[in-house]
């Protein structure tokens, strides 16, 4: 018993001071000025057009994650093939990469002088210094995310539903569609919120890929940076609206699927 | 029961964090020789990590990032020892803040426009002018961006304008710059003659008219409270006469007016 008391205090303390940690920052982003200083700051138009700019390009590429990957992690789910751990390795490597190693290869890639630019170049499309670009860099690092969470989501599916919706003569197609995104839907809402915010606050492959121009490819992330140096008040402004906006995705999602994010376990 | 949990709870943490703060407090090596941290702009890059490598008073350890980040840093509380600005302006800012001694010039620099060592199609700063030409730049927050500024500021009106809207970087500091023209994403960039120089031969440097004034000169000071000041005195009076002003030179840094 008494073994057992202490041991209920070591994980206390530790979850007290995980939670001191992990909260501080972000309650001190709100409690450094003023709130009416914050909200003024973001008056401030070249505050505000990051912060669409960050807001579209966020929802650009979810959207293409969410297209290309949900059929892809269905595979990834439920087809075995040679090379599948290869496979699911390389969807996984962006997540452990360095921002800044994200950026350089996709220069080496995609830039104009990368291993594809000329390619690039023909199809008449700029990336670097665009907008597009930007978009590019959002989906390279947040494509994992979603991915899997969705594999995880189909892999859980029962097999037996499935099986029935085909035994009753649901094509392949019409199985996945009308059966197996229903099921797995609140493992996909917790990917594509996960990815969302990681495209939200993509900072160093943005800036080394796409560069950094107001309106252009400043998206909120950078114009913090850029505002450190110039103008704190304006930068934990602008700090405040990401936090506000993870936080509602967070508590989003686990309202509406009652998931939890990152296991994408029911409670 | 409960309240005794989190009471056990409540002293484990405070010994955790006090255990850290203390730790954090020495930057003594084991050697006993001191650590010297020194926030310099970044296109002093090369020059100081050579003279780092020389210094032997101390080990130099250096955060090399825009000088406005790094005068940001020291006002939010950051306490290096050595604080090296691309420009006056910032040092004399934070001497004014009681937040560093006095800065003294250690160094001048050029501002020019790079442009990739084979095949580009910029020859002359009237070039950039020209439609569809890509420009890297400094934000204007950071010295090489102002010196930017104000080189653009001194051409005709209409030709200012037309190059100004060719910018489509504001690169955090003068190594984004340079990046994005050696990786051939931009046409031309505005850097200093000594990024040129420690390009290793991927970049060409045009000059641009002394009219235009195109010089930059660098600010260092003792930062206050320093942990190590008589280290960093010395390493500041190397820049002046000695090791540090040799490795400058050897970068393509001008000599101060003395």
């Amino acid at each position: 018993m008494r073994g057992t008391r202490w041991f209920s205090a070591l994980l206390v303390a530790a979850l007290a001071l995980a939670l001191v940690f992990l909260i501080l920052p972000v309650a001190a982003i709100f409690l450094n000025t003023s709130p009416a200083k914050l909200l003024s700051s973001l008056n401030d138009p070249s505050a505000t057009e990051a912060l669409r700019l960050s807001l579209e390009c966020s929802v650009i590429a979810v959207t293409i994650i969410v297209i290309v990957g949900t059929p892809a992690a269905y595979l990834l789910a439920t087809r075995s093939f040679p090379g599948k751990s290869l496979a699911v390795t390389f969807v996984e490597l962006p997540l452990v990469l360095p921002p800044a190693v994200a950026g350089i290869g996709l220069l080496a890639a995609l830039g104009p002088e990368g291993i594809l630019g000329g390619l690039v170049k023909d199809a008449g499309v700029q990336l670097v210094f665009t907008t597009a670009g930007v978009i590019v860099a959002l989906t390279f690092v947040a494509a994992p995310f979603y991915i899997r969470q969705a594999q995880a989501a189909f892999a859980t599916t029962d097999r037996n539903l499935l099986d029935a919706s085909r035994t009753l003569g649901a094509g392949e197609a019409r199985t996945w569609l009308r059966i197996a995104i229903p099921a797995a839907r609140h493992g996909m809402a917790a990917g594509l919120a996960l990815s969302f915010g990681r495209a939200l606050g993509e900072f160093g492959a943005t800036l080394m890929f796409a560069g950094s121009f107001q309106g252009v490819t400043q998206t909120a992330p950078l114009a913090i940076y850029q505002r450190f140096s110039t103008d704190f008040t304006g930068a934990l402004a602008l700090s405040a609206v990401l936090v506000a906006v993870s936080a509602a995705l967070l508590l989003g999602v686990k309202l509406v699927s009652g998931v939890s994010l990152l296991t994408g376990a029911s409670r | 029961m409960k309240l005794r949990v989190s009471v056990v709870a409540l002293a484990v943490c405070a010994a955790i964090v006090s255990g850290c703060g203390s730790s954090s407090g020495s930057s003594t090596g084991s050697s006993g020789t001191p650590t010297l941290t020194v926030s310099a702009a970044t296109s002093l890059t090369d020059a100081f990590t050579a003279y780092g490598k020389q210094f032997d008073e101390a080990k130099a350890r250096f955060s090399f990032a825009g000088s406005d980040q790094l005068a940001a840093q020291i006002q939010q509380g950051a306490r290096p020892d050595v604080y090296a600005a691309a420009n006056t302006k910032l040092p004399d800012q934070l001497y004014s803040k009681g937040l560093i001694e006095k800065p003294v010039v250690f160094a001048t620099n050029t501002l020019v426009l790079a442009v990739p060592a084979s095949g580009s199609k910029i020859a002359s700063l009237a070039d950039l002018a020209k439609p569809g030409v890509k420009i890297a730049a400094g934000a204007p927050s950071v010295p090489v961006g102002t010196y930017t500024l104000k080189v653009l500021s001194g051409l005709p009106a209409a030709e200012r304008k037309a190059i100004e809207g060719n910018i489509v970087s504001s690169e955090p500091d003068v190594g984004g710059v340079v990046g994005k023209v050696a990786e051939g994403a931009a046409d031309a960039g505005f850097v200093y003659i000594t990024d040129v120089k420690a390009s290793g031969g991927k970049l060409k440097a045009l000059t641009i008219p002394a009219s235009l004034n195109p010089t930059a000169a660098y600010g260092v000071a003792v930062v206050k409270g320093a942990k190590h000041e008589q280290q960093a005195q010395s390493f500041v009076n190397g820049l002046l006469n000695g090791a540090g002003h040799q490795q400058l030179q050897k970068a393509g840094f001008g000599v101060p007016p003395q």
